[in-house]
Order: C-alpha cells, then structure tokens, then sequence
C-alpha cells in the first residue's frame, strides 16, 4: 500500500478558551507531503508541532484552513491513519499483552483471524520483537515498549503514519536504533510519514523535507529540502558536510 | 535494547501469613486471661468457650447452616450481586457523560448520605418483611460505593488512551470493554471491597428486625434470652463470614488485576 498525499493549507488553530486578543497558537501554516515521502516538522518547543500534528490526526478540529488527505479534506480521523505518541507508557494498554495491543486496531479492518495472527507476529518480528507477544508492555524497557507502539502502527498498514516526537523519552543509543528502525519499516511498507521533533539533528537525518516552524503563533519559517542519499548511516550520513551544514541551516532558521 | 525487567512475587508474603497468624493467637491468648480474671462465664465466657460454642452450634452443626448462615449468605450474596451489577452500570453511564455527573452528582450525594439503616422502616412497610426486604435494603446501601468508584474512574481514564482508540477507529462497544473498563478496574474494586463490608452489616441489621431466621435473627434471639455465649460465637462467626468473603474477593482482584499489580511494581 503506497502512502497517501497529504496537504496543510492555511491552518490555523486558535484555542477555545485563550483570550481574545491573543495571537493564536497556529496561523496559516501550509505545507504538503508527497505520497510515501517522510516530512520532519521542527520548532522551538512550544511552538505548536504537537498541535498541528493532533489536528492532521483529526483529534482537534483546526480553526482555519484545510487538510487534505489524497485531495479529500479531513474531518474527524482519516481512515488508515496511524500515531505513535510521545509517551509509549500511556499510548500502550497495560491490562493487554503485547499482542493485544498491536492487534487492538486490526479488530475493525474484517480481516480473517489467521491474517491477523500473521500480521501482528509479523509486526513484532519486524521491529526485533519476536517471541514477546505474551509479555506485558511494562514488562518491557522503555525502548522496547516504542517499539511495541511502531509494531501497531505498522500492523494497522497505515497510508498516513504520525509521529509526535516519538524518540523524545529514550536514551541516545536507543533513540539511534529507533530511528533506524523507523527509516526501515518506512521503506518496507511506503507509508506517508509526518514526523514532529524538537530535535534538528534527527529531523535532517530521517527526513526528505524538513519544515521549520516559527514560535508562537506557528508559521512556516522554511520549508528545507533535505538531498542527502538514501540509505543513510548514523556516523557517514551524520559526518559528511551535506549533512552538518543543513543542520546548521535549519538550526539558524529556528534561532531567528 | 535493555534486559526485560520482569515483576517479581512479593517475597514478604510467607513472613507476613505469619506474623498475621500471632497477632490473632495472641490476642486470642489475651482475651482467655482478661476473661479468667474477671472470672465471670456469663457476660464475659473465656474465648476457648466462645470457640467451643462456634464449633458445636455452628460450624459442626449442619442444621445451624441450613436454617440460619445459608438464608442470611445468599441474602447477602444476592443484594451484593445487585449492588454489583447496579453500581456498576449506572456508574458507568455516570462516568461516561460530564454533563451527566453535573446533573446526578447532588441527587447522589444526597442519597448516599442516608444511612441505609434508616431506610428499614420505610422498606418494611413498602416491601413487607420478607427476603425481597432484605436484599433491597443490602443492595441498596452496598451499591454507592461501586457505583462512585466506577463514575469516577470511568471518568478518569488517561486522555491519550481515549486518543489511541479514536485515531485507530476501535468501535464503541471496544472502548468500552477494552479500554474504558479495565482502566477504571481498580476503581471498581476498591468499590467492591468496601461495599462487601456495608452489604454484611446491612444483612445483619435487616435480619435484628422483623424476621424469622439468619444470623442476624439468632443474635438478636440470643441476646434476649441472655445466652452471652451464643451472642460471642455468632460475633466470632459473622467475622469469619466477613473475612472468607473478603478472602475470595481479594483473590478475584489479584487475578483480574494482576496487570496493575506489575505495572505499578516495574514503575518502581
């Protein structure tokens, strides 16, 4: 299943109970995600990412402007659109196994049991979690239960994945390997990615484009077309010049 | 990656059997010298007395559960079950709505704040002084508990749960039953604990008016005809009710919920 076009055009969210006079949290920001392409979002914190990427879930309503999935404007949550949340520990169900938290979402989709038997062991085997699908999330590591919450997503077959700084509670080494694994089950499966940090770094690293937001009230401050070559490596990708001076650039970006 | 941390068994469980165990036989110990001082067999009998009269007019007496603990346990059981299953609905509809909680929560707290006991003579004459009397009253002061615990942590289910289950579509029955539940799980129980201790008092005060047979009758016969003896075994004896009761419930709780039990240890 190939990904699907995503289009932000002219959002603005205001929130209900802010003052009149105040400037709102998000104003006319567009951008777009070409099909199965991974787009970083970045911005000093507060800046309003984690608000835009709930209002392309479809779990706030926006209170300008339009999304737009494959053309078709989003109201409420779009089909076949998976989230990986910040905080894997309140994301995961802790009175379900493994298994049945990647196999909650399948339950609506129809499938046949066996099809869902075979796409939640596969999930688990493609994240490196094999054979724990009758542990408990909390009988996991931190790293491991992300892990857990990428497996469902990608289960789900998403044509639209959402990340909410996702890497953001875990430590340096495992953060690299999350990525990795990201940059992988992304290539594997062709979904669209919209990936939200507050982290420059990793933003350049995973993304085709990275759009820089300005603080509050959010604007696009740039929009950064990222050339670096696929398949990336932590340390060549990381070292090589390309990679250093648009780090540099969207850092200057956000400074000003 | 970091090795699974897995939830040990609490190791001071066997320790604490024990030491719960001297505590009893202590004080056990403590009432048969208090009682062979004051050396009066009437009003205050020896506990190995009180034990013996347990033993032979209860407990090795199959005509005793026949007629008397097996009425008074299933009315007990009977208006517990429908405690259960009231508070938890009504709870449930309760926590699902805020609007709902702004209208009923007065009329809630207004009712819940009668003592149960108070109703009896109101149950008596609308009800008559039968068995229905009895698990109406039992259910009705045993399902407050349930029914706010249930209201409150069906309503207190984290945000970002509610969140994954909208962006993943799951149906309403799911949310439910998967998530909505089980996360007020142990809020419910906490409910079910404390309201299996009113429902036990109500069944006895239901039984001390107006009735026929239970435990609650025998007391009350006992007392009056200054049978102390008797009057301490059926003490003894609604204690050991209360506390196999509160035994098997536990026992449901630390199977239902054993998730929480090791999450709440690997957060440690």
């Amino acid at each position: 299943m190939t990904g699907g076009l995503l289009e932000v055009d002219g959002l603005g969210f205001r929130h209900a109970d802010a003052a009149p006079d105040a400037p709102p949290a998000i104003e006319a920001v567009s951008f777009s995600v070409p099909g199965g392409s991974l787009v970083a979002v970045v911005g000093p914190s507060g800046s309003g990412k984690t608000t835009l990427l709930r209002c392309v879930a479809g779990l706030v309503r926006p209170t300008a402007g339009e999304i737009r999935l494959d053309g078709r404007p989003i109201d409420g949550v779009p089909d076949a659109t998976a989230v990986v949340f910040q905080d894997y520990g309140r994301s995961l169900f802790p009175w379900m196994s493994v298994a049945d938290n990647v196999d909650l979402p399948l339950r609506r989709l129809g499938l046949a049991p066996a099809e869902r038997r075979t796409r939640v062991s596969d999930a688990l085997a493609e994240v490196g979690l094999a054979g724990t699908e009758a542990s408990y999330p909390w009988q996991l590591s931190g790293g491991m239960q992300q892990r857990v919450a990428i497996a469902r997503a990608m289960a789900y077959r998403p044509r639209l994945l959402l990340m909410d700084e996702p890497f953001a509670s875990v430590d340096a080494q495992v953060r690299a390997d999350l990525q990795e694994l990201t940059l992988s089950v992304w290539q594997a499966h062709g979904s669209t990615v919209l990936f939200v940090t507050h982290d420059i770094d990793e933003a350049v690293y995973l993304a085709d484009r990275v759009v820089v937001l300005s603080p509050a009230p959010a604007r696009v401050a740039a929009d950064v077309a990222v050339g670096l070559p696929r398949p990336r490596d932590q340390i060549a990708t990381r070292s090589s010049a390309a990679f250093v001076e648009l780090r540099a650039r969207v850092a200057r970006l956000i400074r000003r | 990656m970091t090795a699974v941390a897995r939830a040990q068994p609490n190791a001071s469980d066997g320790a604490g059997i024990g030491l719960r165990l001297a505590v009893i036989v202590g004080l056990a110990v403590a009432w048969e010298l208090v009682a062979l001082l004051a050396n009066d067999p009437v009003y205050w009998p020896r506990f190995s007395a009180v034990a013996a009269r347990l033993w032979e007019a209860w407990l090795a007496n199959p005509a005793a559960w026949v007629e008397s603990a097996w009425p008074s346990t299933w009315r007990l059981l009977a208006g517990w079950i429908g405690a259960v299953v009231s508070g938890i609905a009504i709870g449930t509809l309760i926590g699902l709505s805020a609007s709902a909680r702004a209208y009923v929560n007065p009329l809630v707290e207004f009712l819940r704040s009668i003592p149960p006991p108070a109703l009896l003579p109101l149950f008596i004459v609308l009800l008559g002084i039968g068995d229905g009397m009895k698990v109406a009253m039992i259910g009705f002061g045993a399902a407050w508990p349930i029914l706010l615990n249930t209201a409150d942590g069906v309503a207190s289910v984290e945000p970002m749960r509610r969140e994954t289950a909208r962006v993943y579509g799951l149906t309403g029955r799911d949310v439910l039953a998967r998530i909505v539940l089980p996360s007020a799980g142990p809020r419910i129980f906490a409910g079910l604990r404390v309201s299996l201790s009113i429902a036990v008092i109500l069944m006895v005060i239901s039984e001390l008016f107006a009735t026929v047979d239970g435990i609650g009758f025998e007391l009350i016969q006992a007392q009056r005809s200054f049978r102390m003896l008797d009057a301490w075994a059926i003490i003894l004896l609604l204690g050991l009710i209360g506390y196999a009761l509160n035994t098997v419930l536990g026992l449901v709780e630390r199977r239902v919920l054993a998730w929480q039990l090791g999450a709440t240890r690997s957060e440690r």
